[in-house]
């Protein structure tokens, strides 16, 4: 019946995982450095790049838990 | 004097030809009737996650995407890395909003976001606003489409004295003007793959090839100022070059999925399920964005911007010959041919859908709404297939006429005048609380301050906003509409007091499967 319900409001809880992405996003302070570079790369360049693997991950975890 | 570069070009005029073929026998895939707005316009909604992953990625990667991006790495630095941050974030979007959209969109035969919102709040000035703001906002975006365009065939050493130097603009221009007009949306989604394997090719080439020959990414970094390797550490009561970054992206990820080329995109699939599939498989595109953008740092390493023979092209078209100067610096000239014909077919997918797009909104929401309320199927989709040739042509003319300069101030300004539209569009598809004049005030005030701050801040996109003496500088687009969404808040609250009800033609289950 709970289901139920969230399934009509359209609401999941699981969409919270996506507050995630979004914090490591904006939260520029956390990563605006160059150490540790990873094979040469200053770690600002790499970790962003890095979460836009996590975030397409959460994503796809999200549609998974979502779909049934 | 550049001189041609003829097998660059031969290579590059044929990968031309094959999608230019592609694009008339497009007409003819999964054969739909063309004389209906929604098979032109939206080829019949029948695109699956694979055929989307293609579209929505070829619509949103542009041309100018992948000039611009590492441009604005190669004379900034650091700043321009905001296109990662704000590419991971519009896919949670694209998950929970737009499959809404489809699926009412789907119940209703709406094609446009303008529909949508015609049928949610029953307003036809709040449509017109919504249709209009996705038109002015698409049009510079076109034009800078085929600036794209232009640096490359600058780059192949075709150029000609005044406006003989734009006869390979036209030539592209009028294929994509009469694929467009014959095949609607089928042709940029077939042509779509072919660019996508184009650049996903050149865009590992280069990413592979450079910092080999540079000896490895350390060698490439160290060459690059420190100023401009990371963002400037934000200085007492000012948030600074980080407040900057995440408003940048943020905005950016909110506006993004509510141009109306993004729109049509997301209608054309076949269910609510591809979009949220996609949602999770776009980020593939991220990713060669993020590597495109390094590519800015390698033109900086590799010093082509001091390099003679060079220097016209960058005279000509500033650092958005960064790009094309690496790519003929670096490989041999078949490949220039490829990584050329991959930017400028890269221009035309998005071009084409754009003027679908703004064809629909013009068709649905100003034409059929206030000149003749009841046309035929056939005159719909005629009428459609005639605006998306004026405004391409509208484009070209820009493009030559006027300094580009110009198109990227509007397009700027069209970035601040789309998000405009989240009330009412994004969250329309939760709620159907807002009052129509409360989202129209709150939307002319947006437009209002936003176009304002563009030019309080000297034609910049950032603006130096100051509350109780701590600065925060950042994206006009972003705190107008905080501004928008305030105001229409507050009215609605007003306004609904005063109005009892209100004609609403969708129902919760429409948002649904």
């Amino acid at each position: 019946m709970d289901q139920q319900g969230a399934r009509q409001s359209g609401w999941s809880w699981w969409y919270l995982l996506f507050v995630i992405q979004f914090i490591a996003s904006l939260w520029v302070g956390t990563y605006n450095r160059a150490d540790p570079t990873w094979i040469g790369i200053p770690f600002f360049y790499w970790y962003q790049m890095l979460w836009i693997i996590l975030g397409g991950v959460l994503t796809a975890i999200v549609y998974f838990a979502t779909d049934a | 004097m550049q001189e041609v570069n003829w097998t660059a070009l031969i290579i590059f005029i044929l990968l031309f030809l094959f999608i230019t073929i592609l694009g008339f026998v497009a007409a003819h895939w999964r054969k739909g009737d063309l004389d209906q707005l929604h098979e032109w316009g939206l080829a019949g909604r029948r695109f699956g996650t694979f055929i989307t992953w293609f579209l929505i990625g070829g619509d949103l990667y542009t041309a100018y995407t992948f000039v611009a991006v590492p441009a604005l790495a190669f004379g900034a630095g650091a700043i321009a890395f905001f296109a990662v941050p704000y590419t991971i974030m519009i896919y949670p979007i694209l998950f929970l909003a737009f499959p809404r959209l489809w699926y009412v969109c789907h119940k209703h035969r709406y094609i446009t976001a303008a529909d949508f919102v015609h049928g949610r709040f029953g307003n036809r000035w709040l449509a017109l606003a919504v249709a209009v703001t996705g038109i002015v906002a698409t049009l510079p975006y076109i034009a800078l489409q085929l600036v794209g365009l232009q640096v490359v065939i600058g780059g192949m050493g075709v150029v000609g004295n005044g406006y003989a130097g734009d006869v390979p603009l036209i030539i592209a221009f009028i294929i994509l003007a009469a694929f467009t007009y014959t095949s609607g949306l089928r042709a940029p989604a077939s042509i779509a793959v072919v660019k996508d394997l184009l650049i996903y090719t050149t865009a590992f080439a280069v990413v592979i090839a450079v910092p080999i020959q540079l000896g490895g990414f350390a060698n490439v970094f160290a060459k690059v100022p420190p100023a401009k390797l990371l963002l400037a550490v934000p200085g007492a009561n000012t948030t600074g070059a980080y407040g900057v970054y995440a408003t940048l992206a943020l905005g950016s990820a909110l506006a993004l999925f509510l141009y109306p080329h993004s729109i049509t995109g997301i209608l054309s699939a076949s269910s609510g399920h591809v979009i949220r599939r996609n949602a999770a498989l776009l980020p593939g595109y991220s990713f060669m964005l993020g590597l495109l953008a390094l590519v800015g740092f390698f033109a900086i390493a590799t010093g082509v911007g001091g390099l003679p023979e060079f220097a016209s092209g960058f005279k000509r078209f500033g650092n958005s010959f960064a790009v094309p100067a690496l790519f003929l610096h670096t490989f041999p000239s078949w490949f220039v041919g490829v990584a050329f014909a991959a930017v400028g077919i890269g221009a035309l997918v998005p071009a084409a859908i754009m003027s679908i797009a703004s064809a629909n909104l013009y068709t649905r929401n100003i034409h059929r709404e206030f000149f003749n309320k009841n046309p035929t199927d056939k005159q719909e989709s005629q009428m459609a297939k005639w605006v998306s040739l004026i405004v391409k042509l509208g484009a070209l003319v820009f493009i030559i006429f006027v300094p580009t300069q110009y198109a990227i101030y509007l397009q700027l300004l069209g970035g601040i005048w789309i998000i405009q539209t989240v009330p009412s569009v994004m969250l329309g598809v939760y709620t159907r609380w807002f009052h129509p004049w409360a989202l129209f005030i709150g939307w002319l005030v947006g437009i209002v301050m936003g176009t304002w701050m563009f030019i309080a801040a000297k034609l910049a996109p950032n603006y130096p906003l100051v509350i109780a003496g701590h600065g925060f500088p950042g994206y006009s687009a972003l705190y107008t509409v905080i501004l928008n969404l305030a105001v229409t808040i507050v009215l609605s609250a007003l306004f609904n007091l005063f109005t009892k009800s209100r004609a609403d033609q969708t129902v919760a289950a429409d948002y649904r499967p």
